[in-house]
């Protein structure tokens, strides 16, 4: 086997779909142990698309995501320590244990959380491209959103502002199929997501979103697109959640045999698969890159379990900003 | 001999040209202020604030927006996080309740959830209030919703010289403000001085010295609470008017202070009396200045109605002149 430039970055997905399996495995296992509380969402089977669209990503383009982002988070660069002391509420965390898994903020990376109104990211990310648009920054805004924001006023709203103004938002839509419980078609007259996001005139396409190659793609020419000036652009990145919606979700409007076709797609098999028969991957670098991924997510455990507790004197502290903005 | 005193120039204005100007001065000094909101452009703002501006600064700058209150009031807060100062109208209070996510869930929360890693410098400015027969939908004084969320500040200016000064220190200061113009303001008439003084965002101002009671109001309430003053005193009641100027943050030591001097208080809200704002001020009273106080605190408030479009209606609706004088009244035991 020899490494090459296309070997390489492939190899660096994998890595990222596997720091994020193996991040959220090990939550799934601190949520029982009580370490981790509150409400708890993963992404697992929905991990090619973060890992995808952050490679095609620039680090001065802005990232608004939703409550199911620790993917997102951590492929977007923010060190597994710092998320995972966030899930232990910890005064090391990202947001000093203010936010929680579902409020995942880094703005030095440009992630702009973390929003657990569903719809609730979309007009912030318009606003953050008019920011760039008025100041004339060749910046693109990506705004992930499920496809149960569809439903919302907010869609509509935004995608029709951001259209009519030609700003430079990136909607990525990871259509998994169920708001909560509620099936796509039993929410939607029209299904059919980049078609009804087309009607705002917009560029609107959708992705295998199990295929980080094919993910990493799109979001690459749709990037160019509106870093070029043309305007929004949407995709609809279609994929499935393996587990139920929260830890407390019995997880009863799906069939098993649903799921274990979707798992069939697991892109953390595919993958692997695929970058053997190409050659690029054998048994011993795969279990390399699972042992990387296992010793950074145990020492983020380490990590967050020696944090501290943020001081209850500070409680009311950043409910007011301290200084002005520069 | 004459003598040639320096005496600063005045000129007569109104409350809506007030606020025209503090926009029109904001927008000069700083290339990143810029205002968006419903027919703010063309049509010059819907109670007119902002006729001439899309001449001077032009569409960039002076944003016509879809009537998409979520969205318009969110890039506002995104717009604000990413460098620019903001100025959005919301037309009325009563549609703002579109935006609430947005204020609330949003421009609110997210840096005390980030952990303060950003802050939000936006400014949103809106109508409040009734008296001009627009009905339910339009006339609703709901400003102590925003004012019970931390996060925020509320400010309610009254006066000509608040309106004209109080946006650039709303501007300048790094969270989110909410501005709110009670609709039968706007035509107020009075003199400012040239320049205009520089005011604060918060702090109360006693707008009339008086040493029997103190009445407490804000916004559209306080020339009523003037004008019972006025009435008050031909029958030597003389009351003190606490203009509020802004909700949150609170001036309890103002109030407080008024109330030890005058050991009666009457508050004045044009909301409902049902978990009002006034009801916030009088709870702060009595826990804090309970043995100060000669006579139970007085609410004047709004009926519990939708506000109704008939002008008889509409005016028992709301608190009136003669109803703060007869509050006023009662507290001082001069009341039936």
């Amino acid at each position: 086997m020899s490494a090459s430039p296309q070997s390489e970055h492939a190899l660096g997905l994998l890595r990222q779909l596997l720091r994020i399996r193996r991040f959220e495995e090990a939550c799934v296992e601190l949520y029982s142990a009580t370490k981790i509380r509150g409400f708890l969402h993963l992404y697992i089977g929905q991990e090619a698309i973060a890992a995808g669209a952050m490679a095609a990503l620039e680090p001065d383009d802005a990232v608004v995501a939703t409550y199911r982002e620790h993917g997102h988070a951590l492929a977007r660069g923010v060190p597994a320590s710092a998320v995972m002391a966030e899930m232990f509420g910890r005064a090391e965390g990202c947001c000093r244990g203010r936010g929680g898994s579902m409020h995942l903020f880094d703005v030095s990376r440009r992630l702009y959380g973390g929003n657990a109104i569903v719809g609730g990211g979309l007009p912030i990310a318009v606003g953050l491209a008019l920011a760039d648009a008025l100041q004339h920054r060749p910046r693109v805004t990506a705004c992930f959103f499920g496809e149960g924001a569809v439903a919302e006023g907010e869609f509509h709203e935004s995608l029709n502002l951001a259209a009519l103004w030609r700003l430079p938002v990136l909607f990525l839509c990871e259509n998994n199929r169920y708001a909560m419980g509620t099936a796509l078609e039993r929410s939607e007259s029209e299904t059919d997501l980049a078609l009804k996001a087309a009607s705002y005139e917009l560029p609107a396409w959708p992705v295998d979103g199990m295929d980080v190659e094919a993910v990493e793609a799109t979001v690459r020419r749709a990037a160019a697109m509106v870093r070029g000036g043309e305007g929004p652009v949407f995709v609809e990145l279609r994929t499935y959640r393996f587990r139920a919606h929260s830890m407390y979700d019995p997880d009863l409007y799906r069939s098993k045999e649903e799921i274990a076709r979707w798992r069939e797609r697991d892109p953390l098999t595919t993958y692997p698969a695929l970058l053997r028969e190409r050659g690029w991957l054998g048994d011993d670098a795969l279990a390399a890159l699972k042992a990387e991924a296992d010793r950074e997510i145990a020492d983020a455990i380490a990590f967050a379990e020696a944090g501290t507790q943020e001081p209850v004197a500070d409680l009311e502290r950043f409910v007011y900003a301290e200084e002005l903005p520069s | 001999m004459s003598e040639t005193t320096a005496t600063p120039t005045r000129t007569t204005t109104t409350y809506r040209a007030a606020l025209r100007e503090a926009i029109r001065e904001a927008m000069r000094a700083d290339e990143r202020v810029f205002l968006m909101g419903e027919d703010v452009g063309r049509y010059g703002g819907s109670f007119g604030v902002s006729r001439d501006l899309l001449a001077e600064f032009g569409p960039e700058r002076i944003r016509d927006t879809p009537l998409s209150e979520s969205v318009f009031v969110g890039a506002g807060i995104g717009a604000a996080i990413g460098g620019m100062r903001p100025i959005v109208e919301v037309m009325t209070v009563n549609f703002s309740l579109l935006a609430l996510d947005q204020i609330v869930n949003g421009a609110a929360a997210l840096p005390h959830m980030s952990g303060g890693q950003f802050s939000i410098p936006l400014v949103i400015r809106m109508t409040t209030g009734a008296g001009r027969q627009l009905a339910a939908q339009h006339s609703h004084s709901l400003e102590h919703w925003y004012a019970h969320v931390p996060g925020l500040k509320v400010l309610t200016p009254a006066t000509i010289e608040d309106a004209r000064g109080m946006l650039a220190p709303a501007l300048a200061d790094p969270n989110p403000v909410l501005i709110f113009e009670h609709g039968s303001l706007y035509n107020a008439e009075g003199e400012l001085p040239d320049p205009p003084p520089a005011v604060p965002l918060d702090g109360a101002a006693v707008r009339r010295a008086g040493g029997d009671l103190t009445i407490v109001a804000w916004g559209g309430s306080l020339p009523k609470a003037l004008a019972a003053a006025h009435t008050l005193a031909g029958e030597e009641i003389d009351a003190e008017v606490l203009d509020l100027r802004a909700l949150r943050p609170l001036d309890t030591t103002a109030i407080l202070a008024s109330v030890a001097r005058t050991h009666r208080a009457v508050v004045v809200d044009e909301a409902w009396r049902t978990g009002s704002f006034a009801a916030e001020i009088s709870a702060r009273v009595a826990e804090d200045a309970f043995y100060e106080l000669d006579a139970p605190v007085e609410r004047v408030c709004s009926r519990e109605v939708p506000i109704p479009y008939a002008k008889h209606l509409e005016d028992a609706a709301l608190p009136s002149a003669e109803r703060i004088v007869a509050a006023a009244r009662r507290t001082v035991g001069r009341g039936g």
